[in-house]
């Protein structure tokens, strides 16, 4: 063989790549994307699914919420994570795109406020909260503390943790010198480094396996106007409802599943006390009863 | 050179020769495309936004709670100080490396250093961006007594790193292209080592060193990773070297893909990406004309 | 000489040799730091496991070596052969024309094009346009289009490095042009383009920003099947535990997957110039 024709067979084994194709195109059958604060638990509860049914094929990627659900309106995905719910221009999308929305809640967060362990501050209010993220206040005395600068860390534009503590909490646009972080554990490794640090993360990244908080960061407590000041570690009160920061935590479909498709499946999974148990390992806080109450007329328009 | 010598040729040839010349043409037409295609969606940002709030405005805030901003001050803010601290660092490295290369190094180590200083070509930018958050971001912020040390500054010098090689081994090649009679001619009039370097070699040399700093400007730009890991991405403007920066490169990383397709924000981070394309396509446009200028 | 002549003259030889030192320890304490950080996870268990999330360090990054495995043979179908035939087109059938010309300068700044903005290319045209999704194809095509420049670059000078008369002696003996430049000049230029192309494959095999937007998964229940299936990839599995993962081992496992992606870029580069000598011995002219 002359050297040109051998190089001939380069090709060879993507060919055998794609021989290995069972004929469909695209042999994932679940396609999941969207939230940072929930890929890893959404990542668990698909390899426990995928355990037990190993027919099912199963995708997760993160990238933050308004991630998943555009590509949930542009029509790429099965499932789009997100830990804030819809806002009414997306919704407007949707049924614009003729997309029948389903929204589905699969665990509770209570969204931790982290500070360095040196900072001596343990509870702040919410008024106080949005008065630090719009960049009214920038200094720590400005709040009882000492005289330094307030470092804000927050995340990215495409979080939905930004969104829902944007619109919760500071209810205003957040200050220009905040730094926008990848991910809930870039926020933890930039408090943990930095004396003057404050920032938000979902209480899976401050908890350890054991439920106490994890090593360099103390979370603190939170109140509401007049009422007394809430851990998010505590898991009655935000079951409760009354950590003034807790919120549900979201997965959008484009449409009622069918009976017996993967996504039934995996709805039904995560919602069933193994699913819940792998919530709650993940960090997160299992659904409440009234979760269960609106998850279960989703449930019901299957057929 | 080679004259075409006329035969008659059976069709296959015609044929391949067909096939080769549209190969060819689709280079060409993948460069206009990128382009075109670029220039097209930003076309259909600019029915929203309008283009003295794009290039004038100084706050970029596409999902604000009040009203969308769309200006690119500071992003081009941000570009420009870690790319001005980038070159500043890398530049005279990488000159002085070459200098080294070229003219002081004994043949043997310059055989081992040359692909050695080409392998830090090879480290993928995610791998220094790593390096920088685990290393060298607490290092400057230990050594500079800030609160945290993802700023402009390390993000340029870990952006300098990754553009070094680039430069040092394009002014080498220039370097070594000055012909031999001129060092000799001057060391034997008498001139040292390095006096012949300064005012023969360097300057016999200067279009093609130009173009390494080009060249290098322009991988500095487009570098994406490491400013996306270290820069501290905030998007206030960077008052200084040690205040987070956010380039263009990471913002339109960052904000791709929470953008619904056809929307203001996703046609607005082409038009971004155009503006990308035109700093680096005149940047190496420029590079280009230098290298083929004639040199003494 | 004067005296400080002299001094100036040791200062500054002294400034070039501290500078080319500066520049190889840049490359050691790189080397060093990642093989600190990442040779304790490091192990067959590490290379051959599957991903595990709740607990990673009973996992592996198969997934990702696979992943970047599948991208590099795609890439290496896809560009070489086109990069070879451009190259190939510009110098045997055009030598002189305002085409070469154009066709350089075109390749000249592609190869200066961001990553990001191939990635915005891909994401629209290969995901979006053509509807091939986050898949594995997508990211080939990209990436693809991002090795050209530097295939058709070594390429090119590889071909216009054969000698003119092997073209003219075997034009002489009545083959023709087609014939000429299949049984004589490819086979002496093929080694050289090989070498180039292996370097800007490398380069791409360490590209994220291409995959953050053309769609590298962060967990997948199987192997991709196909090339319609979502993919995972070192350089993107490294950037999320860099900045996504919460379990204290990531920063490690991190570093060991930037360790095993530097080395295969490095492997690919010392064989692409190991290739380049023990071709270049083999050179009979």
């Amino acid at each position: 063989m002359s050297m040109p024709s051998r190089f001939a067979l380069l090709p060879l084994p993507l060919l055998l790549l794609t021989a290995c194709n069972r004929g469909t195109s695209n042999t994932t059958n679940l396609t999941i994307k969207g939230s940072d604060t929930e890929v890893q638990l959404v990542s668990n509860l698909a390899k426990a699914f995928a355990r037990h049914n190993t027919s099912a094929h199963l995708s997760v990627t993160g990238g933050g919420s308004a991630t998943g659900i555009a590509s949930l309106l542009n029509g790429e995905i099965d499932i789009a994570n997100s830990s804030r719910p819809m806002s009414d221009a997306e919704r407007a999308q949707a049924s614009e795109r003729g997309i029948d929305l389903q929204e589905f809640i699969l665990a509770r967060d209570g969204l931790s406020i982290i500070l360095h362990p040196e900072n001596p501050i343990t509870t702040l209010s919410m008024q106080q909260l949005s008065d630090i993220y719009s960049g009214r206040a920038t200094r720590w005395k400005d709040i009882g503390g000492s005289d330094a600068p307030i470092v804000l860390y927050g995340r990215q534009s495409t979080s939905g943790t930004f969104g829902f503590f944007r619109d919760t909490v500071v209810k205003d646009d957040y200050a220009q010198t905040m730094r926008n972080m990848e991910g809930n554990q870039a926020i933890v490794d930039a408090v943990r480094a930095d004396a003057n640090g404050i920032g938000y993360v979902g209480v899976g990244y401050v908890k350890d396996d054991q439920g106490n908080v994890r090593d360099g960061i103390s979370a603190i407590l939170i109140s509401l106007k007049n009422s007394n000041p809430v851990s998010p570690l505590d898991r009655e009160a935000v079951k409760r409802g009354d950590y003034p920061i807790s919120r549900p935590i979201y997965q959008y479909l484009p449409a009622v599943p069918p009976r017996g498709s993967p996504a039934e499946a995996f709805l039904r999974f995560e919602a069933s006390s193994d699913g819940q148990a792998i919530v709650e390992a993940s960090g997160f806080y299992a659904i409440t009863a009234e979760d269960v109450q609106r998850n279960s007329t989703l449930l019901a328009k299957i057929h | 050179m080679l004259k075409r010598i006329r035969q008659r040729l059976p069709l296959s040839e015609h044929i391949v020769q067909w096939c080769l010349m549209c190969t060819a043409f689709l280079t060409v037409l993948l460069l206009i495309g990128i382009f075109l295609f670029l220039f097209l969606s930003s076309l259909r940002a600019f029915r929203e936004i309008t283009p003295s709030e794009f290039l004038l405005g100084n706050s970029w805030n596409p999902v604000s709670y009040h009203r969308a901003s769309w200006g690119i001050g500071s992003l081009l803010q941000g570009t420009l100080l870690v790319s001005t601290t980038a070159l500043l660092f890398a530049a005279p490295l990488g000159l002085f490396t070459a200098i080294y290369l070229s003219e002081i190094a004994r043949p043997l180590v310059r055989e081992i250093l040359k692909p050695t200083i080409e392998m830090i070509a090879g480290i993928p930018s995610v791998v220094l961006g790593l390096l920088g958050l685990l290393f060298f971001a607490p290092l400057i912020a230990k050594t500079f007594h800030l609160s945290n040390g993802l700023n402009a500054l390390t993000a340029g010098i870990l952006v300098g790193i990754a553009a070094l090689p680039t430069i040092a081994s394009v002014c080498e090649d220039a370097l070594s292209g000055v012909t031999r009679r001129y060092r000799e001619a001057s060391l034997a009039l008498g001139a040292t080592r390095w006096a012949t370097i300064r005012r023969v070699v360097l300057p016999a040399a200067h279009h093609g060193i130009a173009a390494a700093i080009m060249l290098g400007l322009g991988r500095i730009i487009g570098e994406t990773m490491i400013v996306l890991m270290v820069a501290g991405n905030s998007l206030a403007p960077p008052r200084s070297l040690f205040s987070p920066a956010r380039p263009i490169t990471a913002t339109i990383a960052i904000e791709i893909k929470e953008t619904i397709i056809g929307s203001t924000h996703w046609h607005s981070l082409f038009a971004l990406g155009l503006i990308l394309f035109l700093l680096t396509f005149l940047v190496n446009f420029v590079a280009d004309f230098l290298i083929h200028r004639r040199t003494l | 000489m004067r005296l400080d002549q002299r001094l100036h003259e040791r200062l500054a030889i002294g400034c070039c040799r501290m500078s080319a030192l500066l520049t190889v320890s840049i490359l050691a304490a790189v080397l060093l730091l990642l093989i600190f950080s990442g040779i304790r996870v490091m192990n067959l268990h590490f290379l051959t496991a599957d991903w595990q999330h709740m607990d990673i360090a009973r996992g592996g990054i198969f997934p990702a070596i696979f992943g970047s495995l599948a991208l590099g043979i795609g890439v290496i179908t896809v560009s070489f052969p086109l990069g070879l035939a451009t190259a190939v087109f510009l110098t045997e059938y055009r030598p002189h024309a305002l085409w070469k010309r154009t066709v350089q300068l075109a390749i000249r700044n592609l190869a200066g094009v961001p990553s990001v903005v191939y990635g915005l290319f891909g994401l629209a045209v290969f995901v979006q346009t053509l509807a091939f999704g986050m898949s594995l194809l997508s990211a080939i095509l990209t990436l693809s289009i991002m090795t050209l420049p530097w295939v058709i670059t070594a390429a090119i000078e590889a071909l216009e490095a054969v000698p003119l008369h092997f073209r003219e002696s075997s034009l002489v003996l009545g083959s023709t042009h087609l014939q000429t430049t299949w049984h004589i000049v490819l086979p002496s230029a093929i080694p050289g383009s090989i070498t180039g192309g292996i370097i800007g494959i490398a380069r791409a095999l360490g590209e994220t920003a291409p995959l953050i937007l053309v769609g590298a998964t962060f967990y997948l229940s199987h192997l991709p099947r196909s090339l319609f299936d979502p993919f995972m990839a070192l350089p993107y599995h490294t950037f999320i535990l860099a900045t996504q993962h919460s379990s204290p081992l990531a920063a490690a496992y991190a570093a060991g997957t930037a360790l095993v992606l530097f080395s295969l870029t490095v492997l690919l580069s010392v064989g692409a110039i190991l290739a380049r000598f023990w071709f270049r011995k083999k050179k009979d002219w």
